[in-house]
């Protein structure tokens, strides 16, 4: 992920590599998410143009997913599961324990921004929870004691 | 010598990888001809990572295996060691027809797919008649395992008949439901089982593009799906089919974290594009779908069953089961439980086996208060329902129902108006936004259940009201099944919707 302001040309090209789909939108949006760690607002009208469809629609499938950010995520990005299976094992106590280590509540930024910390309903680990999911790596059975050291290693 | 280790995401989030690189360099330090297979999980959750060594009196298993556990497995003296896996209870208890090599093969090698049956309904399939082949899953009895339990074969037929230019199957792999992961783990750990039911899907309606849209929270399915479709199409399973003169090629998609688009054309709406909103029915997707053309939509299980029933035919599959849930199911225990994982059997098992006898309780040594079966939107059974065989139809008379089959185990210690209170917050924030008894409903449902949390006795009323009204008049079941877990806590736990009351007195 890097966070340099991109440029229109390498929006456009990265538009470009999805346009022989049927139906390119979502695949473009998660390009441009990976290449550049949000939606730029200045990708909208680019992609409106080269889709043919109007700014207003996709800002619209912009916005409809959760996974579609508008600014950048902090250096990394910490997931707990919420969902019923995790909650069965203590996964409120430890959203309760992870919100008030870094004084905020969901979708926060640390100030020092390295860490965003977002719910999230199921990773598929309901035999295992609580489920976390750093960046790209999955956790199982996460307790407060290696919450607070994955918060940690993350950069608290 | 082999030595299997699974990269199943459950596995992994366990600390597979860990193990891997553990047993590297014991492979390495001990200078032995070895070689590690990543395959899928058995299943058995609370063994992961379970380990298993090829030896001559076959494969031997450890779990779960640490670090510190991997010189001892190379000795011969592990205290982990398992014996054979297929000897263990929960393993031989079952009867695995759609999970038959998950775990067993590895999982991106189609010589061990084929060397375990794989293909063999595809090449059966290739020489009937598309007709014969919708007879074929007709036949077997096989229903929707994404949720409603719609008959497939009819499915596929709607679509076979239907005039169009292009056809398309569409595997919903969205799998949101809490407490469900069949889908992921045969994605994980037998991704060509579902390939080959697509391809059969295909033939059986005319068919030539398939789309596979997987969930962003699964990003080892997606890699397993995008290397074994690849696979697939240099062996000339995927494009010429076989050279058997029919053509089917298969494109990943990827969600984007919106629960809702799991509801089948919300799904084609993001497929094509457009915001997750769910579509008025009809038309039905088999006749107006992807691109308003006819499409096949069916859950992972769904397709990755198909293979089997070709493999074995119609009638082996339909013996199995009960009434008109036929064959098998993939289900999976989940939450609080000792023994948690994914147990295929025939339907009709009463719920208390499968939550007592198969997952030996809860994991926390307490009594079990209720179990919520079929996801978010799934009914909490009490205890005095686990006699409900594990069936369509018998969960329906209970109130209740099975969707994808996943059942998550709660402790005595469960808040339900708190499990209340949340199946409206979930149905507020994954709303589509499209009908008001849900977008607004939900929202009120949650203020409604604070109310009575507050000790406002009189909310209650209030409460089941509004779930008359979000049943009634929500276009999916999002909006219109949430009275479902709502409903039940309330109904079978009524003392805890009037806690404040009591207090008071
Ligand atoms: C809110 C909602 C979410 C759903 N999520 C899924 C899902 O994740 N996977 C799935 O296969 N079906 C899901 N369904 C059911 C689908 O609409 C559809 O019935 C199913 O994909 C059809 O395939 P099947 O006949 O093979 O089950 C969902 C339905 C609703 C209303
Ligand atoms: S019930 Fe809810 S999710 Fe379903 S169509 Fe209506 S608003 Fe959308
Ligand atoms: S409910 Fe948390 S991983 Fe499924
Ligand atoms: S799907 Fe997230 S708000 Fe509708």
């Amino acid at each position: 992920m890097t966070q340099a302001q991109p440029t229109p040309e390498a929006i456009v090209e990265t538009i470009a590599r999805h346009l022989h789909l049927e139906g390119p939108l979502l695949p473009i949006l998660h390009d441009l998410q990976h290449e550049f760690g949000f939606i730029p607002e200045t990708a909208v009208p680019l992609i409106a143009a080269e889709l043919n469809i109007g700014r207003a629609e996709v800002h619209g499938v912009v916005s409809f997913y959760h996974d579609f950010r508008d600014a950048p995520a902090g250096k990394h990005v910490v997931k707990i599961c919420r969902a019923e299976a995790c909650q069965s094992v203590g996964a409120n106590a430890l959203s309760d324990h992870a919100l008030a280590k870094l004084g905020g509540d969901w979708h926060m930024t640390t100030p020092n921004g390295n860490i965003t910390i977002e719910p999230v309903y199921c990773l598929g680990l309901c035999a295992c929870g609580p489920a976390v999911l750093v960046d790209d790596q999955l956790e199982g059975r996460v307790d407060a004691a290696r919450m607070d050291e994955i918060l940690a290693e993350c950069g608290a | 010598m082999k030595i299997y280790i699974p990269r199943d995401a459950a596995a992994k989030a366990l600390g597979a990888e860990r193990i891997v690189k553990a047993v590297e360099a014991e492979i390495k330090e001990r200078g032995i001809d070895a070689q590690i297979i990543r395959n899928g999980s058995r299943g058995m959750i609370w063994l992961e990572p379970l380990v298993e060594v090829e030896t001559a009196e076959g494969r031997v298993g450890y779990g779960p295996v640490t670090v510190a556990d991997v010189k001892a497995i190379f000795e011969g003296d592990s205290d982990k060691a398992l014996g054979d896996v297929e000897q263990i209870p929960f393993f031989a208890a079952q009867t695995r027809l759609t999970f038959a090599r998950v775990g067993k093969i590895d999982p991106l090698s189609l010589s061990d797919y084929e060397a375990h049956g794989g293909l063999v309904g595809l090449r059966r399939a290739i020489a009937m008649s598309a007709e014969a082949m919708v007879d074929e899953v007709k036949t077997s009895g096989l229903r929707g395992r994404g949720g409603a339990g719609f008959p497939t074969g009819i499915k596929w037929d709607t679509v076979r008949m239907a005039q169009g230019e292009k056809k398309y199957i569409v595997c919903n792999a969205d799998e949101g439901d809490s407490g469900t992961f069949a889908d992921r783990m045969v994605m994980e750990g037998d991704p060509f089982t579902l390939i080959e039911g697509m391809i059969i899907a295909g033939l059986a309606t005319h068919a030539t593009k398939g789309f596979v849209y997987i969930r962003s929270e699964y990003p080892d399915a997606i890699e397993q799906m995008e290397a074994a479709c690849a696979i697939a199409r240099d062996a000339g399973v995927l494009g010429h089919v076989l050279n058997s003169g029919h053509q089917f090629d298969i494109e990943i998609r990827v969600g984007a974290g919106a629960y809702v688009c799991g509801e089948e054309t919300s799904l084609l709406n993001s497929l094509e594009g457009k915001r997750g909103t769910v579509r008025a029915k009809p038309p039905l997707p088999a006749l107006q779908g992807f691109m308003g053309r006819p499409t096949v939509v069916n859950n992972v299980i769904s397709l990755a069953t198909v293979p089997v029933i070709f493999e074995k035919g119609a009638q082996h599959y339909a013996d199995f089961g009960l009434g008109r849930s036929k064959g098998t199911m993939p289900i999976q225990i989940a939450g609080n439980v000792k023994f948690g994982g994914l147990f295929e059997t025939a339907f009709g098992m009463p719920l208390g086996d499968l939550v007592n006898k198969i997952g030996g309780g809860t994991a926390s040594g307490r009594p079990v208060k209720a179990v919520q079966v079929g996801g978010p939107l799934g009914a909490y059974m009490p205890v005095s329902k686990f006699d409900t065989p594990f069936g369509y139809e018998d969960f329906d008379q209970k109130g209740g129902l099975i969707g994808h089959a996943g059942i998550v185990v709660f402790d005595d210690t469960a808040d339900m108006l708190g499990m209340a209170r949340f199946a409206m917050e979930f149905c507020a924030v994954e709303s589509c936004g499209k009908c008001t008894p849900c977008r607004i409903g939900a929202v009120r449902g949650v203020e409604t259940i604070d109310r009575i949390a507050a000790g406002d006795n009189a909310a209650v009323e209030i409460l089941t009201d509004l779930c008359e009204t979000m049943k009634d008049g929500s276009l999916c079941a999002l909006g219109g099944f949430t009275p479902f877990p709502v409903m039940s806590a309330l109904q079978n736990f009524p003392e805890e919707f009037s806690t404040a009351k009591e207090a008071a007195e």
